[in-house]
């Protein structure tokens, strides 16, 4: 069956549907990851967008029951030049074709995804429609006109609090749209771990008596969860903490600083990050639309840890008095490099560190 | 870090001649380090010995040595330059190899040489297989159970403990040589016995077969701040087992998902760190296709082959920035120079498919064994860029210039269920183009993939050609989306016409009725996240078209494709001096090639660059979309001359010598008519295109002659024939190789070789230079010795080629280059072929002229003459220096073929000497072409009858000199009865000990053999000559060749000579012959 994406910029792509049927609206963005499209379907943060693979050929190896980073994707559709309908891989189950019929997601095929990804990178994330079927461009374009949603942590992060059991480390999980690959870099590291909705007050979260709390990845423009920035305000310096991507945008927020949306955000597993303590820098996968905007942090605590070394955005931050830091990047990867996942077992130094002393920075040294 | 400033002059060794295992990439490599270099401010010292080479042109480094790649020579160069530092990681395993000998020698330190890019441990580590091991072992990567041997004994027992099959992979030897695969004991015996003899240090791995594993390849690059990154991971369509040199292979990796991806990339930044490499390394994984287990194969701890196609697949120029960290610099502060913006600290993204097959010498040496194993055989490969695997796959068939333009393949077609079965499971250089015809009979992919253990991806990809295939004949009509599908799939014209009964024509007016052309996309490293200013181009059926046309007038460059025996990398040497003629003169230089090793394809080199086939749709797309003023084919060997044709016929034109002279000069009927004009004599022959008709003509000939099939690459399939019988079976194989072209017979003329090449611009011809060979005629000028200046030719003869070059190049009106091959016999100077384009001598002639050749004929081209560019007529002024031009040979890796030098060309490369005198220069050339020159020592002489009386003087010389001459009964009788000491060795017939065993044994320094009349490989020659090569003794089949080097070794070394008696009653009687 045909399929149409209309761009908010009047750009229309027709190509082969090869998800389920119907009609939706996202935000349409790239990603460079050559591999992982499955764990980028599945991440929480992609909730309400269109995502364009730039790797012309994916599902080749299918869909495994392993390779999950949610319970079910939160993607609005998936663009692609073309899917695999005979995948090869041990692991594989599944073709991403049934898969995303299953979870009644939109994909579309057959489409010049380097002319998509040109268009965004020229004019910036776009709103965009599509349709299964022959609507006119005239319905579309008249559809396409409404705002999109802002809800999405609320759609994505968890409804009730569940525990992952374990005598080492007692880690809240703030759940903003957390990827599994978190939570099992901490139960590596044996931590126990306890997820709750991202609208948890400080007072229910510090009852647990956790060792540390990490706020999590998650989709969308962290002021559009105000509630969270109230509440991390009142975390910190109590216990330590760990921002991940959204979870790092909110802590910049709770410390005075500004975030703002990008022209087309960064997306892959590609992206090289400067760790300005030691100069390395490591390769980063990255998924997000908004930043840390640098000049909003002078009169703040917050220092920059990492720079991305292409365009120099804010890539990490860390509390010069509080134990808190964190990163815009997946140190969890899934998909992309494992390069950075040290900083699981910076978080668990610190933790140790601040039971200890009582207090403790996060030491640049 | 920012550059070291305490090296002020760096020395770069290159790789040397183009063998098989180290060919052209090491050029493209080379040139950018250079550049990288030298764009620093730093003294380039550059040292290697293949003229053939853009990197040898003296603007590339500040100094160019071409000498001989030994440890002596590079020391004499480094106690002469002194430079500060030593980069051996760009010039192959040979550049290594050398800079471990200094290392050793001491020459390093004691001259103060750094050594750049790496360090001895890690080239050691990555070499000797025993170290590497414990290496993994510590960082805990897997490798395979292995057991070092230094004896068959050793091996066996080993085999034993683990089981069979085993694979023998020798220490320090190129692509692999001497090694192979053993399912039983007695193959063991041989393969071992075998590799021990070729690794320098008498070492061989016995290694568990992981045969079936897929195989798959990072590229690392590491600074010396310890920054890592991933340029491209690949994966073999052929499953571990094929030498990843004769692997088709994609990028990226398609199989592979994620978490196989980073658990096999994080392996490999582990290893690169534990080597501590300051470069690029490329790291070999074999993975089990059913679990997450894999091992480590291989690590090359340099700029390699792949690192070449990676560069190219992704356009991260690996080598560039190899150069500038092995200075000092560091990856996050050198600049992507694809974007200019943004740094070359990341991992490119790729948004299409690149393919890669390579390409094998098999159509010239048919009886070779075509298995491929762990020994690499091919010569070059191709890669193409596609939006899918199937039109990247396709483009990539097609740039192969094997006469197809699909997974198919004629013969195929007889085969029975059982052949295939047979074929597909062992796997050789046709498997491919077989799997096509195993599907189009309707067979599984499940049956396939348990031949073959090719990955269903793969083979479904195959399967569902095939089946398009069907939809294209069934359909009644094409319409647009299903020849856009079609099209997508990178089908041909061709092929769809065939499919629908239609022809080519139509389908393209077809296709442009209905708009379907084909777009260009950049190969910008990022997945366009990025704006690329880089022209480089691939096609593909999409809806946006990036590449923009300029207002600028604009020349299209045909490239010459894969590197391949007969045409090599002296033709990528004249293009990329087109290209730079071409932009010189204010045009835009637009070059179409698919070679990926090549300078020419270094996105650098030109304005534009389409990274596409040269197959007509493909260029002829191309220059629809450019519309340059013209398109000039002289440079890209028969690749280019062979569209030519079909281009003219679209109206298009073609720039210098006019095809209807071309085809004058290479149609015999019309040549032999120009000739008789002005007068010029030509060897007696005709064209006929029946059996019958040739044994006519041969018999009024006479024999021997000479037979050759018209328009051939390298002269392949042509032959000398003795005797009606031989002429007979030559026709009927000939005919069948080439129905639509009739074959030339000519009378074989006994003399000297002497081959001109020349520069005109229709009125006025410059001959550079005229190069004499040391083979007589009937050894292919591509594989004889050539010589310039000329040392036996009289000022007559001299005049005589000026005259008669300048009245052929007039009379073809040629505008460019022209090359042409005379025989001198009985003092008459006769024409064997004139070559109106660029030739294999380009090159080297530029190089010892200093005549940049191919830009002076590219600026004729353009409409200068050769007065405006500052030359005049007639024979360049000779210079004082002796150059000689010596061919080298790949027989090691190719199994039966046999090394006897005749019509054909059988050399992969070639290196230059150049001295004062003829020996030195003769000396250096043979040393260089990897031919030691001992003092003293033995020789076995087995000459055939014909040669015996040429040959005495000869032994005589040898004996002279020291030598002790072994041979069997014929030739030993012969030698005794001309009172020369002789020792007899036994016959093949006789029984063991004979003369194999001898060669085996290592006492044996030099084999001349001229046995070479009837070639089935039973005859004892041929079986003398293999084990000759396969002993790595050099062999010598041409007494022009074996008195060259008497003469070099009797002028180097100081003899020892009795005084002479007052009275001699008896000399030997040749003394005086």
């Amino acid at each position: 069956m045909k399929a149409h994406l209309l761009l908010e910029d009047g750009t229309l792509f027709t190509g082969e549907s090869f998800g389920s049927e119907g009609e939706a609206m996202g935000e349409v963005v790239f990603n460079t990851s050559m591999t992982g499209y499955q764990e980028v379907l599945t991440d929480p943060s992609y909730a309400n967008q269109f995502i364009t693979m730039t790797y012309p050929l994916i599902g080749n190896y299918g869909i495994s029951r392993d390779d999950h980073e949610a319970l079910m994707p939160y993607a609005k559709g998936l663009i692609v030049r073309e899917h695999a309908t005979n995948p090869s891989n041990w692991r594989n189950e599944n073709t991403i074709s049934h898969f995303l019929k299953e979870h009644q997601i939109l994909g579309i095929s057959g489409i010049d995804t380097r002319m998509l990804t040109r268009r965004i990178r020229q004019n910036g994330t776009m709103k965009g429609i599509i349709a299964t079927g022959s609507p006119t461009i005239a319905e579309l374009t008249e559809r396409l006109a409404q705002p999109l949603l802002t809800n999405q942590v609320e759609m994505v992060s968890t409804k009730s609090i569940h525990i992952a059991p374990s005598f080492g480390k007692r880690v809240v999980l703030v759940d903003y749209g957390s990827k599994y690959n978190i939570q099992r870099e901490l139960v590596e590291r044996h931590c126990e771990v306890i997820t709750v909705p991202y609208d948890t007050s400080a007072t229910d979260i510090l009852k647990f008596k956790p060792d540390g709390i990490l706020l999590s990845n998650g989709p969308g423009n962290p002021k559009s969860v105000p509630v969270s920035i109230a509440t991390i305000q009142a975390l910190l310096g109590k216990v330590p903490i760990f921002g991940i991507c959204l979870g790092h945008q909110l802590l910049a927020l709770a410390c005075g600083a500004d975030t703002r949306k990008m022209k087309f955000g960064h997306r892959g597993g590609n992206h090289p990050v400067k760790e300005l303590r030691t100069g390395r820098t490591v390769i980063t996968s990255q998924n997000h639309g908004y930043t840390v905007d640098e000049t909003s942090l002078i009169g703040t605590q917050l220092e920059v840890s990492h720079r991305a070394l292409n365009d120099e955005t804010v890539e990490g931050l860390v509390h010069q008095t509080l134990p808190a830091f964190s990163v815009q990047y997946h140190p969890e990867s899934s998909p992309g490099p494992l390069d950075s996942s040290y900083l699981f077992d910076q978080f668990i130094d610190l933790m140790e560190a601040f039971n200890q002393k009582g207090v403790a920075v996060y030491a640049k040294g | 870090m920012p550059k070291d400033n305490s090296l002020q002059k760096v020395l770069v060794i290159g790789s040397g001649p183009i063998v098989i295992g180290q060919a052209a990439e090491f050029d493209y490599a080379g040139t950018q380090a250079c550049e990288a270099l030298k764009e620093e401010g730093i003294e380039v010292i550059l040292v290697n010995s293949n003229p053939a080479t853009i990197m040898t042109d003296t603007n590339m480094a500040d100094k160019v040595y071409i000498e001989p790649l030994t440890a002596e020579f590079i020391t004499q160069i480094i106690r002469k330059e002194r430079p500060d530092g030593l980069l051996p990681t760009l010039g192959g395993q040979t550049g290594l190899n050398l800079a471990v000998e200094l290392a050793e020698q001491g020459v390093l330190d004691r001259e103060g040489v750094r050594l750049l890019g790496t360090d001895l441990r890690a080239i050691t580590c990555a070499e000797d297989r025993d170290q590497f091991r414990n290496l993994m072992r510590e960082i805990g990567e897997p490798v395979p159970s292995s057991a070092i041997v230094n004896t068959v004994t050793e091996a066996l027992q080993f085999a034993e403990e683990i089981g069979y099959p085993v694979i023998v992979r020798p220490a320090y030897t190129l692509g692999g040589s001497g090694g192979g695969i053993a399912d039983h004991k007695e193959a063991l015996a041989e393969i071992v016995e075998n590799g021990l003899r070729y690794s320098p240090i008498n070492q061989c791995l016995i290694e568990q077969s992981i045969a079936g594993y897929k195989e798959v390849e990072y590229e690392v690059m590491r600074d010396a701040d310890d920054n890592c990154i991933i340029v491209c991971n690949m994966e073999n369509f052929d499953p571990v087992g094929v030498h990843t040199g004769d692997s088709i292979v994609f990028a990226p990796s398609q199989t592979l998902s994620d978490r196989e991806y980073q658990m096999l990339r994080t392996a490999s930044l582990k290893m690169i760190r534990a080597l501590n490499i300051k470069g690029g390394c490329n790291v070999q994984f074999a993975l089990d296709p059913d679990s997450f287990s894999y091992y480590v194969i291989e690590v090359n701890p340099r700029v390699s082959r792949s690192s070449a196609l990676a560069s190219k697949a992704t356009g991260y120029p690996i080598a560039r920035i190899a150069a500038k960290i092995a200075i000092g610099y560091t990856l996050d502060e050198l600049k992507n120079p694809v974007t200019g913006q943004t740094y070359a600290c990341f991992e490119p993204a790729l948004d299409y498919v690149v393919s890669k097959i390579p390409r094998w010498p098999f159509d010239k040496f048919v009886a070779a064994n075509r298995e491929l194993g762990t020994q690499m055989k091919a010569t070059g490969e191709v890669m193409a860029i596609g939006r899918t695997l199937e039109e990247s796959l396709l483009k990539a068939v097609r740039s192969l210039e094997i006469g197809a333009d699909h997974i198919e393949m004629a013969e195929a077609t007889r085969y029975s269920y059982e052949d295939l079965i047979r074929r597909i499971s062992t796997p050789d250089d046709e498997r491919l183009f077989l799997l096509g015809e195993w599907f189009r009979r309707g067979y599984s992919v499940t049956e396939a993939h348990e031949l073959s253990k090719i990955d269903r991806f793969f083979l479904d990809k195959l399967q569902l050609m095939v089946q398009i295939e069907q939809e294209i004949q069934q359909a009644e009509n094409l319409d647009i989306d299903l020849l856009r599908r079609v099209k997508r799939m990178g089908f041909t014209d061709r092929k769809i016409g065939e499919l629908h009964g239609k022809s080519e024509k139509e389908i393209r007016t077809l296709r442009q009725a209905y708009d379907l052309k084909p777009v260009y996309k950049i190969v910008d490293t990022c997945a366009a996240e990025f704006t690329a200013e880089t022209p480089y181009y691939y096609s593909t059926y999409e809806q946006e078209d990036e590449a923009t046309v300029s207002k600028k007038p604009s020349v299209v460059v045909l490239g010459s494709g894969p590197i391949r025996i007969g045409q090599g990398v002296e033709f990528d040497y004249a293009t990329v001096h087109a290209i730079w003629a071409i932009r010189e003169a204010g045009y835009e230089a637009i070059i179409i090639n698919n070679n990926p090793e090549t300078v020419s394809t270094d996105f650098n080199t030109s304005d534009r660059l389409y990274f596409e086939p040269l197959f007509k749709e493909d260029v002829l797309n191309i220059i629809e979309k450019e519309k340059p003023v013209g398109v000039i084919v002289q440079f890209g060997g028969q690749t280019a001359l062979n569209l030519a044709h079909a281009l003219r016929n679209e109206g298009i034109k073609i720039l210098g010598t006019s095809l209807n002279e071309i085809d004058r000069a290479e149609d015999r009927k019309k040549f032999e008519q120009l000739l008789q004009e002005i007068g010029v004599a030509q060897p007696p022959g005709a064209a006929v295109t029946s059996i019958d008709e040739a044994v006519a003509v041969a018999s009024e000939l006479g024999f021997p002659s000479l037979v050759r099939p018209s328009y051939v690459i390298g002269g392949r399939a042509m032959e000398i024939v003795d005797s009606e019988q031989d002429l007979r079976s030559y026709m009927e194989a000939a005919v069948q190789v080439n129905p639509e072209h009739p074959v030339l017979i000519d009378r074989y003329l006994m003399g000297k070789e002497i081959e001109v090449d020349a520069i005109c611009d229709g009125e006025v011809v410059l001959i550079p230079g005229i190069m004499e060979h040391i083979e007589r005629a009937g050894v292919h000028s591509g594989d004889s010795i050539a010589v310039y200046p000329p040392q036996s030719l009289t000022k007559a003869h001299v005049d005589r080629l000026i005259e008669m070059t300048t009245q052929i190049a007039c009379n073809l009106n040629t505008k460019g280059l022209i090359n042409i091959q005379f025989v001198l016999h009985r003092n008459q100077l006769y024409v064997l072929e004139v070559n109106p384009r660029a030739s294999r001598t380009v090159p080297f002639l530029s190089k010892v002229t200093g005549i940049p050749m191919a830009q002076v004929a590219t600026n004729i081209m353009l409409g200068a003459s050769l007065k405006e560019l500052g030359f005049e007529g007639g024979l360049w002024p000779e210079s004082s220096e002796i150059a000689v031009k010596v061919p080298v040979f790949s027989f090691a890796k190719l199994r039966r073929v046999d090394i006897t030098l005749g019509p054909e060309m059988k050399s992969t490369g070639e290196v230059m000497g150049r001295d004062r005198d003829y020996a030195r220069a003769v000396y250096k050339g043979l040393l260089a072409a990897g031919i030691s020159l001992p003092r003293f020592g033995t020789v076995i002489a087995t000459i055939g009858d014909k040669e015996k009386e040429e040959a005495l003087p000869l032994l005589y010389r040898f004996h002279k000199l020291g030598y002790q001459i072994v041979s069997t009964s014929g030739t030993a009788e012969f030698i005794e009865e001309a009172g020369l000491p002789v020792n007899r060795v036994n016959k093949l017939s006789d029984g063991s000990p004979h003369i194999l065993d001898r060669i085996r044994a290592g006492e044996v320094d030099l084999v001349v053999n001229t046995w070479t009349r009837g070639k089935t490989p039973a005859r004892d020659g041929f079986r003398i000559r293999r084990e000759a090569v396969e002993n790595g003794i050099a062999c010598l089949t041409s007494l022009d060749t074996v008195e060259a080097l008497l003469t070099t070794l009797e002028t180097i070394y100081l003899s020892a000579e009795p005084l002479e008696p007052a009275y001699t009653s008896q000399r030997p009687n040749f003394i005086q012959a």
